[in-house]
């Protein structure tokens, strides 16, 4: 069996309070490379807290998490952030592109934070913005983009270092069907070019696109047929 | 994280907010540019007034030669003095009270068959008179050595005796007569700073002194340069003459740094603390707008862990934009300040004290304001949680 990029055992996550609420129960979950998995579920049921999990931005209480092999819970804070700002891309609903920066600007400032020598950014992150389709858009605005674009640039951003995993919130969330349309389409091209997608939807359109689908109730994980 | 990559997300993060950046700064410029106004027109001013000692006492020493039987400092003996490090000029007169009340003769002007009869001073001096008094010759020029050598019966008339005498013009080699002799006058001194008295006299070589009874040197006038006054008015007996020099009298000013600080402390004091109020105010400003920048770029926060950002990183880069306005407080304070400086001493026609230690100190004093300032906000936003951040 090849390496898995997800490997979630018995994971649960409490949040402290009286009587402590369960935001995730004995979640147990493999997610391979290029695999494309939709998560859903109904408000509260524990999405964000999943995927805060595995973007390593928030710790399980008990479990184990395996990024591409790699065990990330004993992991000191410093280690975790090196590996979040490597292997995983994030994207949000609101997109959370700067306002005074142009689109190309924003892209790059996905690499501030490695070490990669600063030579040859603007080329990598205008490379990503050609793979997104916004090569015409590079020194525009971000307001100056519709919703659709304003997300495929957020893409390119965190598409730029070749991540392992993007982990996708609510991706269409703020787009009308025209622009969610585009999105999928381009989450279909990147998961064809072998790139692992994990998105979080209450959108039966966006499962509907994805080769597996989650469902989640109450923090706990089963597959949705 | 590389360092130019940290500078250019700091200055992109205050250009974002241009106005905000350069109201945040304001407080600053106003702390330092008084700060700098202060020391500055503090230390010209004082050294204005220590200047005006300078040059009139704070340099100035006098040798008195007390007569005696022989003469105990001889004509040739200022050139000693003027080898001694720290004087910039020095002369030696004869003054008698014989010679006092002199009378000298013009032919008129208008009427050159007329004579004009006055009672003037005549006094012998050394060649190098016009430096030591810090005058200048109005017309013609000052006896030399080659007049004193010649022998030649030449004199200079001090600005106000020419007056008096209606000499206006040497083009004619005019001549004065004192006593029965007559005598060309090649020059006229004017513009005496020290021995003021001296604009009235008729100034004469020794050579020719020695008719009118003056023969000895009786003081000896010694400019030197700023802060050489007291080692001078201890060699320069020495110098002039070797074996009787604890009978010359000297005259020295007092020592000049005591008043200038005494003025500095006192005009100080008050706008130092003005300026310490506006800098902490300042620090305050920087402070509180650098947290509110903070709390409304949360989100942003949350965008940069999640790209891979440390908690120092944020700290550093919150700690670098406000050091960066408080620098550029520092910088525009600091030119304000010099400006202000520039034009008081203009309006004051003082000349501008600038100490560049200020200059440079200035604007790092901004920047550790800012540092100090952008200490909280940039510790509430390193212990930001990114998911809260991103919520
Ligand atoms: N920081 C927190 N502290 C306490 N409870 C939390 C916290 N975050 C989430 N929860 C709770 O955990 C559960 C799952 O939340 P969440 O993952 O945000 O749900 P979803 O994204 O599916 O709407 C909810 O009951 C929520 O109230
Ligand atoms: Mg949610």
């Amino acid at each position: 069996m090849p390496e898995a990029v997800i490997e979630l055992t018995g994971l649960t996550k409490e949040f402290p309070a009286d009587p402590p609420v369960l935001g995730l129960s004995q979640v147990s979950l493999r997610v391979g490379a290029a695999d494309y998995v939709a998560v859903v579920g109904p408000s509260g049921s524990g999405k964000s807290t999943l995927l805060n999990v595995l973007g390593l931005l928030d710790r399980p209480t008990s479990g184990s998490y395996l990024l591409d092999g790699i065990e990330t819970t004993s992991m000191p804070d410093s280690a975790r952030t090196r590996l979040r700002g490597s292997r995983i891309g994030f994207v949000f609903q609101s997109f959370h592109l700067l306002a005074h920066r142009s689109v190309v600007e924003n892209v790059m400032l996905a690499e501030v934070y490695g070490g990669r020598d600063r030579k040859n950014r603007r080329t990598r992150a205008l490379e990503q913005l050609d793979r997104v389709g916004l090569s015409h858009r590079v020194n525009f605005p971000p307001e100056r983009l519709s919703g659709g674009e304003r997300q495929r640039a957020a893409i390119a951003r965190a598409l730029l270092g070749e991540p392992s995993l993007l982990l996708c919130d609510e991706p269409t969330g703020a787009l009308d069907s025209k622009n969610t349309e585009t999105v999928l389409a381009l989450f279909d091209d990147l998961c064809a070019q072998g790139l692992t997608i994990v998105v979080i939807t209450h959108e039966n359109e966006v499962s509907g696109r994805a080769q597996r689908r989650l469902r989640i109730t109450d923090g706990v994980l089963s597959e949705d047929p | 994280m590389k360092i130019l990559d940290l500078w250019n997300e700091a200055a992109a993060g205050l250009l974002a907010r241009p106005v905000r950046s350069a109201l945040t700064a304001l407080g600053t410029v106003l702390g330092i540019a008084t700060l700098v106004i202060t020391l500055g027109t503090a230390a010209t001013a004082g050294n204005q007034i220590v200047g005006r000692f300078d040059e009139l006492t704070a340099t100035s020493v006098t040798v008195d030669v007390p007569g005696d039987d022989r003469p105990l400092v001889g004509w040739d003996d200022v050139r000693e003095v003027t080898r001694l490090r720290g004087v910039t000029s020095a002369a030696a007169v004869a003054e008698a009270k014989e010679s006092a009340n002199i009378s000298v003769r013009a032919n008129e002007l208008v009427d050159p068959s007329r004579m004009t009869e006055l009672t003037l001073t005549v006094v012998a001096s050394s060649p190098g008179l016009p430096e030591a008094v810090k005058g200048r010759m109005l017309q013609g020029r000052y006896f030399d050595a080659g007049h004193l050598a010649r022998g030649d019966r030449v004199v200079v008339l001090g600005e106000r005796a020419a007056q008096l005498l209606g000499v206006t013009r040497l083009d004619r080699a005019p001549a004065v007569f004192i006593g029965t002799h007559a005598y060309t006058v090649i020059g006229v001194l004017g513009d005496l700073r020290r021995e003021k008295s001296l604009g009235s006299a008729v100034l004469l070589p020794p050579t020719i002194g020695q008719r009118f009874g003056l023969r000895e040197v009786t003081r000896v006038l010694i400019n030197t340069s700023i802060g050489a006054a007291d080692l001078i008015a201890k060699q320069a007996p020495l110098a002039l003459s070797p074996s009787n020099a604890a009978m010359l009298q000297v005259t020295a000013p007092q020592s000049p740094t005591r008043a200038r600080d005494g003025v500095e402390n006192d005009v100080n004091a008050l706008f130092l603390i003005l300026g310490l109020v506006s800098l902490v105010v300042g620090a305050v400003g920087i402070a509180n707008v650098t947290l509110v920048t903070v709390m409304e770029r949360v989100t942003e926060i949350g965008l940069r862990r999640a790209l891979g950002a440390a908690r120092r990183h944020v700290a550093a880069q919150f700690l670098l934009e406000s050091s960066l306005t408080g620098l550029t407080g520092g910088v525009v304070g600091a030119s304000v300040g010099v400006v202000a400086i520039v034009v008081i001493c203009a309006v004051k026609q003082w000349t501008p004290v600038l100490d560049v230690r200020l200059a440079v100190a200035a604007p790092i004093a901004g920047a550790l304001v800012g540092l100090l300032a952008g200490l909280y906000p940039a510790l509430r936003a390193a212990r930001m949680e990114p998911v809260d951040a991103l919520r």
